[in-house]
């Protein structure tokens, strides 16, 4: 066969597979149980360090409660 | 040492520029070689000046934002320039005596409007989107900027890309791709900017001090990542000379047009949308003092957006020699792509649940929301038009001019305006903006000069449709071409006031800025020693 027939077969196949996969595995992962949590904490992510970056000399870190 | 080689590479290309200014077979490259040439050798003197002088230190604890503060004045400054090149052509196109006879091969329509679309798209947008980019990667990583003076080379390599490009429209360099007109050696420049700036942006992402990437980053980093590729791939030529700036497609025929609207499209789908949803996901949280309404469906809108955008391209060839699985995959996507489209539109409003009185109250709130309520339009009508009977209407038509400016000026333009007025203050220290009335006025402006722009292209649009495919009993067609022109006149009139009403807001907005920067009070100091905790 040539190329273009290889590249269509797998194209139409396999790889409509895996990224068909994939994407339905990422709706799965962002709906998945207890992540409302995390995605409360990355959601408040602009509103810390306005000014300045963390882990400067007054001992800011980023998620004071989830970092130990 | 340093010093030394950064003298040394100036000087060869200086040379190199001398040699080809002398060897330059067209005007184009010759202007191109002579900026080079001026540029390198001014930098090289400029460094042997510098030489002995001690280093200016700079505080490397905080945020880098000298060079964003440049961005947001590149911003403005292209913004003017493109959208006053705009009204212009729209005028000429009104009034073709404005084609003048002394300026005829320079600043004809056919000439200037590359350097309209290049100037708001990448000018305005480009640098719009950097110098966002590099605010918003720096306050959600907690962390500076990687790569320190690299910055200043994305920027200032930049605007000479830009100068590059819009001399060579007016002086007749183009390979005739819309949207990506610069010939050979212009994108070379590029791609070299374009690696820098994503090294710079990943840099910053890998030292983050926050475990997760917030979401906007992921909007930005797509549209970097995705530019590279489509750069890449659609400008693959090959120059006739080293010395002359034509060049020649390494694909053709139709190859080549799918390969164009590939590009051209995901253009739109990742310069045009997914950059300016990273300012969206960053500026309207901020501006409305709450986090984003679902931070769930903002990881499906992205991933959707991602999947869905870059099959879309086909639509632009529908009735071509392209094959007709082609288009009906390219048209079949584009309506998918209404679901991650209004997913983020929701998104983004609903936002401001529980605080809508801020957009009687905040004009800059309210230009956020006419934007992303521009981009929920948008993104409808773009679908539909699609559709291959619908764009059997629409193709070729003014239609498509109007459905390109309510997503241009509403979304792009007015979330750059609004994340402005949101940096202005903050950049420069000051308590709050100049003035939130000249905000209110720049507002109506540009969104009245929007509504008139729409639906004067909407009216003329469909009606040019209307009469091109207009038969009698006999089947003759029953209007020439020139019976369109004529029939258009006035809603190009209406276009071009339209147009004039959208450069003065972004006037206002630039004496606003200019104000903010240098007299609004400035903000009171905060205490620098937190409590340890």
């Amino acid at each position: 066969m040539d190329t273009y027939s290889v590249m269509r077969e797998f194209a139409d196949s396999w790889m409509l597979l895996a990224l068909t996969v994939f994407f339905v595995g990422v709706i799965v992962w962002a709906l998945r149980p207890g992540s409302a949590k995390e995605h409360r904490d990355t959601a408040n992510i602009p509103f810390r360090h306005e000014d300045k970056p963390a882990g400067t000399e007054d001992g800011a870190t980023c998620r004071k409660e989830a970092r130990t | 040492m340093w010093d030394y080689v950064k003298i040394a590479v100036l000087g060869v290309i200086a040379v190199f520029a001398a040699v080809a200014a002398f060897m330059a077979r067209d005007m184009a490259y010759m202007v191109h070689a002579v900026i080079i040439l001026l540029v390198a050798g001014g930098l090289a003197a400029w460094t042997v000046r510098g030489l002995g002088a001690p280093k200016p230190v700079i505080d490397k604890t905080g945020y880098m934002d000298d060079v964003i503060r440049a961005g947001v004045i590149a911003t403005c400054f292209w913004g003017v320039v493109g959208f006053a090149a705009g009204t212009f052509i729209a005028s000429q196109l009104a009034f073709p005596g404005l084609n003048f006879e002394w300026a005829s091969g320079y600043m004809n329509f056919g000439r200037l409007r590359p350097l309209h679309t290049s100037a708001v798209i990448f000018a305005f947008g480009g640098n719009a989107l950097i110098a966002t980019s590099f605010y918003v990667v720096q306050r959600t990583s907690a962390a500076r900027l990687w790569g320190g003076d690299l910055a200043w080379f994305v920027f200032w390599g930049y605007q000479l890309f830009i100068v590059l490009a819009a001399t060579g429209y007016l002086l007749g360099a183009t390979q005739s791709k819309e949207y990506a007109e610069p010939e050979w050696y212009v994108d070379i420049w590029l791609t070299i900017l374009w690696v820098t700036y994503l090294a710079i942006f990943l840099g910053t992402i890998f030292k983050r001090k926050e475990p997760h990437i917030y979401v906007a980053n992921w909007f930005y980093l797509s549209f970097i990542v995705t530019v590279a590729m489509l750069h890449l791939i659609n400008n693959l030529s090959l120059p006739i000379s080293i010395w002359g700036s034509k060049s020649v497609q390494v694909f053709s025929g139709v190859q080549d047009a799918m390969t164009q609207w590939w590009y051209g499209h995901n253009a739109v789908g990742f310069f045009l949308t997914a950059g300016f949803l990273g300012m969206m996901y960053y500026f309207v949280p901020k501006q409305a003092e709450r986090p984003v309404y679902s931070y769930k469906l903002s990881i499906i809108h992205f991933w959707a957006l991602i999947f869905l955008y870059i099959w879309a391209g086909p639509h632009h060839l529908h009735y071509t020699a392209l094959p007709d699985w082609a288009g009906t995959l390219g048209m079949v996507f584009s309506v998918m792509l209404w679901m991650p489209s209004w997913g983020g539109m929701i998104n983004g409003l609903m936002t401001l649940s529980g605080a809508w009185d801020k957009i009687r109250t905040d004009p800059v709130i309210r230009m956020m929301v006419v934007a992303v309520g521009f981009y929920g339009m948008s993104t409808f009508e773009g679908p539909m038009m699609s559709i291959r009977a619908v764009n059997s209407l629409s193709h070729y038509t003014d239609w498509t001019i109007g459905h390109v400016h309510s997503g241009a000026l509403g979304w792009n333009g007015m979330i750059t305006f609004g994340a402005l007025y949101f940096l202005a203050p903050r950049l420069w220290s000051r308590e709050r903006l100049y003035s939130t009335a000249l905000v209110s006025w720049h507002f109506w402006l540009a969104t009245i000069g929007i509504v008139l722009y729409a639906a004067s292209m909407w009216v003329t649009g469909i009606m040019e449709g209307l009469m091109w495919r207009e038969v009698d009993a006999q089947g003759f067609l029953v209007n020439s071409f020139a019976d369109t022109v004529a029939a258009k006149h006035p809603m190009y009139i209406v276009r071009a006031l339209g147009g004039g009403m959208y450069v003065t807001g972004a006037l206002i907005m630039c004496y606003n800025i200019w104000k903010t920067a240098t007299s609004a009070p400035a903000k009171q100091a905060t205490p620098v020693a937190a409590p340890a905790e």
